[in-house]
């Protein structure tokens, strides 16, 4: 055991934070789930592109720096710790991604990977569908051969900044004779043109985040499809165990949320009762555990051992954090904390800026348990695979 | 960054698993119930020979000269089966302690003693109600007036208490300071800092101990839920049950990494400047842990669990004592507070 860092992981460390310090933008680019907010995240997602900053483990061909994985969790406590914007890339960067360097032909990789990272082509995630949440397996999206490649029709819902993205990826089925798992294909597709219509729905928070995918005989070529014809559920479950594992959530994030909650304790404590010093006290340790817990899952990972499904014991545990800590927060303030921020409206500067981003951050806290595998069916997946209890 | 415990580490884990599997099943520890004694002698004995009573003294005092990084699995492995000897007292604290700051008459007297495993050793820092093992121990250390005084046992005025945990001798310790069992330590301030150190050690090894009493509850949990039939199936492949432990794991698996940094970080305290935070941030989740998953586990097993029969409140009521001995969760979370809040 060494908790120290490498000479090497601190120079890292230090240009990291370099660059950072002076590159953040000081003015907040607003929500990146409005429209005007997605567009001024994508020059801020240019601007890490170009310095090698918007894919650090990436190969360095398609524009990485061949980071370390504990060097990508030292980038992003950085990142997180300068304040710097939410990344709008995440979908493609954090998710897609993995799955091409798993499963994507070389063109595949040549073609998608640098405009993905550089924000140039966008892309959103299409896996529910309305009648397909937990049970993804149940899905009713199809695709039928055609010549050179695919017609996709059905519809798909929940997509992530899908009114303002690009492209998406997703699973239709293929072949119809087929059941549940079996006979669905991994596709990238097009959010623009003849086939396809989006239309924006907005999320709790008030933001036109989500988007509905009406699909009608889209075609899509065959270099679109990801891995083998039928066995997209294999493919995207690559994706989703990097979903739940690392990628999506790592620890610095949480660390600057309870670095703030004490800055908000800071300023509220002498309003603040015994109990609510506690609760400050209680997330700070928990961004401390789960810290620590991914420290050592990462060292398993580099010494080659599978982490498998203690990615769905990570998934509960933040997303929880999450909302606790928000929950602290917004009791802090106390009876200030209905102030929102709306960047439509010059009145909800001042104090909202500030209260109003715990309110926003509570309501996208409360997401956590639902989103990537719901927390419940999370559970069942620590108490199956991890425990072996009984399916049935 | 490399945060996983060294193949020799592992090795000596599993060496104390089979021994402990072996020599320490709750039948033993029952009779150390039965008895009142606090002792599982034949496996203390078993233990010496396998040098875990040896472990924190430094080679030039006839130990292995290793530190809390050795230690830390190896007190998961006697909190999993329950073994009611003061391993935390003697190994984790005592010996290093006196190792640190007694006399040498005091040193030849006790530590080689405790190293063959001859010798218990217990410790009473100041405020704490009761000095658990001293009927046992052949010395206590006691935290009086600010100095440090190992108090033989013949010479100790104990008054027996009884322990929810009856594996626990526990005692009253009304203790005159006398000057003839004072340590020597130079200056106070190197007294302070060395008792401060053995009661970091003291939560930190107490925490480790609480990981493996969690762990052993949620085994007989899982297992009793794949066992036990109601409905015509096990009652694991209900949903409720299914949630309650996977909640129960998570509580585990994430305190876990907390009682391991705590350990490097005592283990380089003089580097690590936090490192008492560090072990008051394990003991609090070390100790809500093992409260989450004694509660759990009892509601997986019904009114089995709520037996004397069974052996599931071996472990829960030793959980119970430990999880607010040496700094309760309030107390290591106040520390933590003064150490990352504004005050
Ligand atoms: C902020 C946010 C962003 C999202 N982004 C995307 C995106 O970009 N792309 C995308 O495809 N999807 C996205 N989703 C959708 C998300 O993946 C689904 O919400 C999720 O899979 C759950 O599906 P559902 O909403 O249909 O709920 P349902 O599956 O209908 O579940 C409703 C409730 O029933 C419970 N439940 C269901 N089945 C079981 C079971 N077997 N055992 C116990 N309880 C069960 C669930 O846990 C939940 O509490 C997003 C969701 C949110 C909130």
């Amino acid at each position: 055991m060494d908790l120290t860092f490498t000479e090497r992981e601190n120079a890292f460390r230090a240009e990291c934070r370099a660059w950072l310090e002076r590159h953040v933008p000081k003015e907040s680019l607003g929500s990146g789930d409005t429209r005007e907010g997605f567009a001024r995240h994508l020059e801020w997602e240019r601007e890490l592109f170009d310095a090698g900053w918007a894919a650090v483990s990436w190969p360095k061909e398609y524009g990485g720096r061949e980071a370390s994985l504990f060097e990508w969790l030292i980038f992003e406590e950085e990142y997180y710790r300068a304040g710097a914007p939410n990344r709008v890339t995440q979908n493609g960067i954090f998710l897609l991604a993995p799955t091409l360097f798993e499963f994507g032909t070389e063109e595949q990789k040549a073609r998608i990977l640098r405009p993905m990272a550089r924000g140039d082509v966008t892309w959103g995630q299409g896996w529910s569908e309305p009648n397909a949440g937990s049970d993804l397996a149940s899905l009713r999206s199809t695709a039928r051969r055609v010549e050179g490649g695919w017609l996709l029709s059905g519809q798909k819902t929940w997509c992530t900044r899908g009114a303002f993205c690009d492209m998406a990826y997703g699973l239709f089925r293929t072949d119809p004779a087929q059941k549940r798992h079996h006979g669905l294909t991994y596709f990238m597709f097009p959010l623009h043109g003849e086939g396809v219509t989006v239309r924006g729905v907005d999320r709790l928070d008030g933001d036109e985040g989500f988007a509905e995918l009406f699909l009608d005989e889209l075609f899509v070529p065959d270099r679109d499809v990801i891995g083998e014809v039928n066995q997209g559920w294999y493919v995207a479950m690559a994706t989703t165990s990097s979903e739940r594992g690392l990628t999506l959530r790592s620890p610095g994030r949480f660390m600057a949320t309870a670095s703030r909650l004490v800055d908000l304790y800071g300023r509220y404590r002498a309003s603040a009762e015994p109990a609510l010093r506690d609760a400050v006290i209680d997330a700070w340790i928990d961004a401390e555990a789960y810290r620590w817990y991914t420290f050592q899952t990462v060292t398993h990972m580099v010494d080659g051992q599978d982490v498998g499904a203690s990615s769905s014991l990570n998934k509960v545990f933040w997303s929880e954090m999450d909302v606790r800590t928000h929950e602290t927060a917004l009791a802090l303030i106390g009876d200030r904390l209905e102030l929102d921020i709306d960047h439509d409206a010059p009145e909800s500067a001042g104090d909202a800026v500030d209260e109003g981003a715990w309110m926003r951050g509570f309501e996208f806290a409360l997401a956590g348990p639902i989103y990537a595998g719901t927390n419940e069916i999370q559970r069942n997946i620590i108490a199956e695979r991890v425990l072996g209890l009984p399916r049935k | 960054m490399r945060f996983a415990f060294t193949e020799d580490q592992l090795l000596l884990r599993d060496t104390v698993r089979g021994l402990l599997a072996r020599e320490c099943p709750p039948d033993v520890v029952r009779s150390a119930w039965e008895a009142r004694s606090g002792r599982a002698p034949s496996v203390w004995a078993k233990l010496a020979e396998a040098g875990v009573t040896a472990m924190t003294l430094s080679e030039a005092s006839g130990g292995l000269g290793m530190d809390e990084l050795d230690l830390a699995l190896v007190l998961e492995e006697a909190g999993y089966a329950g073994l009611p000897d003061p391993l935390v007292e003697t190994v984790a604290v005592g010996a290093p302690l006196l190792e640190a700051v007694g006399t040498a008459a005091q040193k030849e007297r006790w530590l080689d003693a405790a190293a063959a495993g001859d010798a218990l050793i217990a410790v009473g820092f100041e405020g704490q109600p009761f000095v658990p093992h001293a009927a046992v121990a052949a010395v206590a250390l006691l935290h009086r007036g600010g100095d440090l005084y190992a108090v033989p046992r013949e010479e100790l005025p104990l008054e027996p208490q009884v322990s929810v945990d009856r594996s626990r001798p526990i005692a009253r310790v009304d203790y005159a300071p006398d000057a003839r069992h004072r340590v020597d330590a130079g200056d106070r301030a190197a007294l302070d800092a060395a008792v401060g150190v053995a009661f970091d050690r003291a939560a930190w090894a107490t925490s480790c101990v609480l990981l493996g009493l969690t762990r052993r509850m949620l085994d007989l949990a899982v297992q009793y839920a794949k066992d036990r039939e109601q409905f015509g199936k096990p009652i694991g492949a209900q949903q409720a049950i299914k949630h309650h432990l996977a909640t129960a794991l998570i509580r585990q698996e994430l305190a876990r990494p907390l009682v391991y940094r705590a350990a490097w970080s005592l283990a380089h305290r003089d580097s690590v400047r936090d490192h008492g935070a560090h072990v008051s941030m394990a003991k609090v989740h070390a100790a809500n842990a093992a409260r989450h998953v004694a509660k759990t586990a009892l509601q997986v097993h019904g009114a089995i669990g709520y037996t004397i029969e069974h052996d599931l409140h071996l472990f829960q009521k030793r959980a119970w004592a430990l999880a607010a001995m040496y700094g309760d969760v309030g107390f290591h979370r106040a520390r933590v507070g003064a150490a990352t809040l504004p005050d």
